[in-house]
C-alpha cells in the first residue's frame, strides 16, 4: 500500500524444480512457507542442524518497504549464531538512549543496556530488507536448504503423518509431501486461510501512519517518542534512525483517519514539514496502518507449524512482531532437527507451543498496555494518561508508568523442559532464560564471549574445581577455568557460580538446569527432559 | 482479611476533609477532575500495593 518511490532491492529468479517433474508427489522432511525474516531464520536453523528444507515464497524480491526495524539483543544472538549477526550490528545503527517529550520537553530518557560485557548490542535499526538479504545470502550457503521463489502455497491437506501441498508456480501447479510444514507466511498467512483457522484478540481503532524518509541531519542516534507534540497536536509521534540517512517517523492519526488521503505524498510532507521544519528530506516509503494484538489458540496443528506474524501480531510499539517471530524459529528449529534425528519423539513440538503461546501472551500484554496509553480509548482514560505526564517531571513513580512501547525482552520460559532448581542461584542468569552473556578468554588467549562457546547444541558449562562432572555423551563440555577463562569474573557474577557448579543449555542457548553440585546422572535427566522424554 | 483499610485513620477528619476541600476551592470542574487524577494517581503508588489499590478501586465504584 502506499506511494512508494521505493519499491525493491533485491530480485530473485524462479528455477523449476525437478520435484515439478516426479510421477509421485516426493515427500519433504520440513517445507518452510514464507522467506520473511522469520521463515528465513527457521530454514537457515534447521539446515545448519543438518535437516533438510525447502523454503517457498511467493515472491521473487525483497525490499519493499523497511518495514521492522528494530532488531533486540536475543534475536541478534540468534543472528549470530546463524552467522549472520556480526555483519549485521556492522551494517545497523547501534542504539540504546531513549527518549520521551510531553509536548516539547523531555520527561524521560532511558538506557537500554547499561551493562557491559555483553558481544550483542541491546538494540540495532536496520530495515528488514537488508536483514532479508543476509539471511537469503546466508540460505544460500548451506546445501540443506532449498530456496523457491515464486512458488506459492495453493493447497494443504492435512494426512495423518504428513502434510500434502499444493504449490502454483508459473508452470503450474505441483503437489509436495511434508512431514512438516512451517508456516512462516506472515500476518496474512494463506496456510492459516487454508486450515480455517481464526485468530482472537483485538485490533484499535485508531490508525498510524509509518513514513519512512530520507533525511541528512545531525540528530542523535535515540528513539524520540512525544505525547502530543506542537507539530502534531493530541497525538503520539515516533522517530528513529536507521542506516543511508533514513529515519522511521511514525504519527498517530486517531481513528477517524482516512488511510488513503493520509497516504498521499502532499499531505505526508506537510505533516512531516510540521515536525522537521526545514530540513530537507525525501519520502521513501508510506503506509497507514491499524494495529492488532491476537494470536491463534493453538500453533501446533499436527504436522503443520505456525511461527511469527503467522500465529501472533502485536503493535509495533516495544518491536516484539518480528523479533519474537525469530525467536519462535530457534525455538522451533532445534525441536524440529531433535525429532528428525530420532533424538526426541514429536511429543516435544507440543513445547514450542507452550513455550512461545508463552512468549505471545507476554509479548500481546505488554502491546497491548503500550498501545491503550499511547492511544487511550476514551476522554476519560486519556484524563490518566494525562495526569501521568504531568506528574512525570516531578515524580519518579510517573515516569515509570509513561509507556511509549516496552521493548523487546526474551521470554524466561516456564516450562516443563527445564529441570526445578535444587539449590538457590542468585545473579542475572534465570531457569528458562537465555544464557545472559558475558566476555569470556580462550586457552590460547583470545577474546570470545559465552554465547560463542554455547552454540547449537546441548552444552554442559561447569566451574573448575570441587569435583565439576562429566558430561553424557552427546553433551558438549565447557570448564570455566580449564577450556575458557571468565576473565573479567562476569560468569561469577551473572550465574553465582561455585566451585563444582554446573550449567546445562538447550541447543537455543537457554537455561534447562543447573546444579551447586551435580553427577553425571542428573545431567543425563535433565538432557532427557529437555528432549520431551518422560522420566 | 481486607487489606484496605475503611476505619478512619485520621486523627482529625475534618482537617483531612478541609485539606481536600480547600485544595481544590476556585478551581473549575475540569481542572478538579485533572487534580484528582494526579492526586489519585501520587496516593496509589505511596500506597504500592496492587491488592489494596484493585480494593480501593472496587470499593469507590460501588458508591457510583
Amino acid at each position: 500500500m502506499g506511494a512508494n518511490a521505493h519499491k525493491s532491492i533485491y530480485t530473485y529468479g524462479y528455477r523449476r524444480s525437478a520435484d515439478q517433474d516426479a510421477a509421485a508427489p516426493v515427500r519433504r522432511p520440513v517445507v518452510v512457507v514464507g522467506a520473511g525474516p522469520v521463515g528465513l531464520a527457521c530454514a537457515i536453523d534447521l539446515g545448519l542442524r543438518g535437516v533438510p528444507v525447502v523454503l517457498i515464497d511467493d515472491a521473487d524480491r525483497i525490499g519493499e518497504g523497511s518495514r521492522g526495524i528494530c532488531w533486540s539483543k536475543r534475536t541478534l544472538e540468534i543472528l549470530d549464531r546463524l552467522g549472520v549477526g556480526e555483519k549485521l550490528v556492522e551494517q545497523g545503527v547501534t542504539w540504546k538512549l531513549g527518549k520521551v517529550f510531553r509536548g516539547d520537553d523531555l520527561v524521560f530518557s532511558f538506557d537500554l543496556l547499561p551493562e557491559a560485557g555483553h558481544k550483542m548490542p541491546a538494540f540495532i535499526n536496520l530495515q528488514q530488507y537488508y536483514l532479508e538479504k543476509a539471511l537469503c545470502d546466508r540460505a544460500s550457503e548451506i546445501g540443506a536448504i532449498d530456496l523457491r521463489w515464486k512458488n506459492r502455497l495453493a493447497g494443504l491437506e492435512p494426512r495423518n503423518d504428513h502434510v500434502r501441498l499444493t504449490i502454483a508456480t508459473d508452470d503450474g501447479p505441483y503437489t509436495l509431501d511434508a512431514d512438516w510444514l512451517i508456516a512462516a507466511d506472515g500476518a496474512r498467512s494463506t496456510a492459516r486461510d487454508l486450515l480455517g483457522l481464526a485468530f482472537s484478540g483485538v485490533t484499535f481503532e485508531d490508525k498510524f501512519l509509518i513514513a519512512d524518509i530520507r533525511m541528512a541531519a545531525d540528530l542523535p542516534t535515540e528513539r524520540r517518542f512525544w505525547f502530543d507534540p506542537s507539530f502534531h497536536t493530541g497525538q503520539s509521534a515516533l522517530m528513529h534512525r536507521q542506516p543511508d540517512n533514513v529515519w522511521r517517523i511514525d504519527l498517530q492519526l486517531g481513528p477517524d483517519a482516512d488511510a488513503a488521503l493520509e497516504q498521499q505524498p502532499e499531505r505526508v510532507t506537510a505533516r512531516l514539514k510540521r515536525m522537521l521544519g526545514e530540513r530537507d528530506f525525501e519520502l521513501e516509503w508510506i503506509s497507514v496502518y491499524r494495529f492488532n494484538c491476537r494470536r491463534l489458540d493453538r500453533f501446533v496443528h499436527g504436522r503443520v507449524v505456525f511461527i511469527g506474524d503467522a500465529a501472533h501480531q502485536v503493535s509495533p510499539f516495544g518491536a516484539r512482531g518480528a523479533n519474537s517471530g525469530i525467536q519462535d524459529a530457534e525455538n522451533l528449529a532445534w525441536k524440529l532437527a531433535a525429532v528428525f534425528n530420532g533424538e526426541a519423539g514429536s511429543s516435544l513440538i507440543d513445547s514450542y507451543e507452550r513455550e512461545r503461546t508463552q512468549a505471545a501472551d507476554e509479548n500481546i500484554a505488554h502491546s497491548t498496555r503500550s498501545t491503550d496509553f499511547i492511544a487511550p480509548h476514551s476522554q476519560a482514560e486519556r484524563n490518566l494518561r494525562d495526569a501521568v505526564l504531568a506528574l512525570a517531571p516531578r515524580a519518579e513513580f510517573a515516569r515509570r508508568m509513561i509507556n511509549s512501547g516496552r521493548l523487546s525482552v526474551a521470554t524466561v520460559y516456564d516450562s516443563p523442559l527445564s529441570t526445578p532448581d535444587e539449590e538457590t542461584f542468585g545473579g542475572s542468569a534465570r531457569l528458562g532464560a537465555p544464557a545472559p552473556d558475558c566476555p569470556v578468554r580462550g586457552r590460547d588467549g583470545a577474546a570470545s564471549h559465552l554465547l560463542q562457546t554455547i552454540p547449537g547444541e546441548f552444552t554442559l558449562v561447569t566451574m573448575k574445581n570441587g569435583g565439576a562432572p562429566d558430561a553424557p555423551a552427546g553433551v558438549r563440555h565447557i570448564s570455566i577455568g580449564d577450556d575458557v577463562a571468565d576473565c573479567d569474573g562476569l560468569f561469577a557474577q551473572r550465574y553465582d557460580a561455585t566451585p563444582g557448579a554446573a550449567w546445562l543449555f538447550r541447543p537455543d542457548q537457554h537455561l534447562c538446569a543447573r546444579w551447586r553440585h551435580a553427577d553425571a546422572t542428573k545431567i543425563a535427566a535433565a538432557r532427557d527432559r529437555a528432549l520431551g522424554k518422560p522420566a | 482479611m481486607s487489606p484496605l483499610k475503611t476505619q478512619s485513620q485520621f486523627a482529625d477528619p475534618d482537617a483531612a476533609y478541609v485539606a481536600l476541600v480547600e485544595a481544590r476551592r476556585g478551581m473549575s470542574e475540569e481542572q478538579a477532575a485533572a487534580f484528582d487524577t494526579r492526586l489519585a494517581l501520587i496516593l496509589a503508588n505511596h500506597i504500592g500495593d496492587l491488592d489494596v489499590l484493585k480494593e480501593a478501586i472496587a470499593l469507590a465504584k460501588a458508591e457510583r
